[in-house]
């Protein structure tokens, strides 16, 4: 076993081929003679060691022509293959670095078990994605179902605050006018008015005074004539010209104001007039303070 | 120095270079290494032990790496490449070994 180690690929010829020096005859011991420091020493030490004492004379005895040869060609070819294999060695290093090269460098059961995983891997993924996208779902479902639910509710606050006269308004509409004679107007006057136009269809009132009060006419405004002339309208006092702005539909509500023995002839009567206009859109602005009820509460 | 020197600038210029290896060479390449390593160990013995031959080492370099090359291919080529490959590192390990015991018997005296 170990004189088959010692050399490299020639197990037997190592012992016959130190002493014959028949092949080539001159540097067959020490063909190399390094220039470096280091295998000199160790030189010294084999010389020590085996019978060493031919060695330096056989070298001496070598000619310089011949010894000049040999490096160059066996010397070039040791040369070529150690750099060779420092390449290759890299090479391999380099390669291995990389995962794909590693993948393709593999054996096919071990691509076989890296598939298997990875299928199996792939499986849960999916059934990870697919619970993931039905929670999405889900949440955008509710989130959808939320969003309308608030905007109809937003949609309804609207509606009805425009009704209870909490929010301002604007639409196509009329004013009217009251240019009042000589004995000046009832509130019985402006009721029957507010109330021809609410049957007309109005659906937002506001009525202003000469004096530049407002008020916004609700489904509890209450009208009283007040002691110097004036109009209290919802515990305000408006005197001077009064004007009622209407959002509805313009011709019914001219209509209702026109017909016989109603707010326009009532007024002509009394010696006042009335002038509607219709400017096209009109903005109801006032605002009307809604108090909580006390008593009423939302049933059922 | 000159064997250092050359297997130095062979690291160099595939560093440099930084080549892909073909696939067909895939499979060859770490064993001729590996085999190409248990030349040069024995190589150094051999030098240690004073009885180096430059026609020697290159004709077991080369067919070192040539063997182990076929090998592998003949083993690929029965399908048992793995086993076959294996069971070359394994003994070309066992030689870098003995190589290395004989260096170090050689440079310790132990």
């Amino acid at each position: 076993m170990t004189h088959q180690d010692t050399g490299v690929g020639w197990p037997e010829e190592h012992h016959p081929a130190k002493p014959e020096p028949s092949p080539e005859p001159s540097p067959q011991p020490e063909p190399l003679s390094e220039p470096s420091a280091e295998p000199v020493e160790w030189d010294v030490d084999a010389a020590g060691d085996a019978a060493g004492d031919a060695e330096p004379a056989l070298e001496k005895a070598a000619p310089a022509p011949h010894r000049q040869r040999r490096i160059s060609v066996a010397g070039a070819a040791i040369g070529l293959l150690l750099v060779l294999l420092g390449f290759a060695f890299v090479v391999q290093l380099r390669s291995r670095a990389s995962d794909e090269q590693q993948l393709s460098s593999a054996r096919p059961e071990d691509l076989v078990r890296i598939l298997s995983d990875l299928d199996a891997r792939k499986d849960r993924l999916s059934q990870e994605i697919s619970q993931l996208q039905t929670t999405q779902q889900q949440l955008a479902a509710g989130s959808q179902g939320r969003q309308a639910a608030l905007d109809a509710a937003a949609k309804r606050a609207r509606d009805l605050g425009i009704l209870a006269g909490t929010l301002p308004a604007q639409g196509p509409g009329i004013q009217v006018q009251f240019l009042p004679g000589g004995q000046g107007l009832k509130s019985a006057v402006i009721l029957d008015a507010v109330q021809e136009l609410r049957d007309a269809g109005a659906e937002a009132l506001e009525l202003d005074g000469g004096n530049g009060t407002t008020v916004r006419i609700v489904a509890s405004s209450w009208f009283v004539d007040a002691g110097g002339g004036g109009l209290e309208v919802d515990g305000q006092l408006l005197t001077g010209q009064y004007a009622l702005t209407a959002i509805g539909d313009p011709q019914t509500m001219r209509t209702a104001l026109n017909i016989p023995g109603g707010v326009v002839d009532r007024v002509h009567n009394a010696g006042g007039n009335v002038i509607v206009n219709e400017p096209g859109t009109v903005r109801v602005t006032a605002l009307h303070q809604a108090g909580t009820p006390h008593y009423a509460r939302p049933a059922g | 120095m000159f064997a250092v020197l050359a297997l130095v600038v062979g690291v160099v210029l595939g560093a440099i270079f930084e080549p892909s290896v073909p696939l067909a060479l895939q499979p060859y390449l770490p064993i001729a290494v590996v085999a190409a390593l248990d030349a040069v160990f024995g190589g150094i013995r051999a030098k240690l032990d004073g009885i180096f031959d430059d026609k020697q080492f290159v004709v077991s370099f080369v067919s070192n790496v040539l063997v182990a090359a076929l090998i592998v291919f003949l083993g690929d080529k029965l399908g048992v490449g793995s086993q076959l490959s294996t069971g070359v590192v394994v003994v070309l390990g066992v030689r870098i070994f003995g190589n290395v015991a004989g260096i170090r018997r050689r440079l310790f005296r132990a």
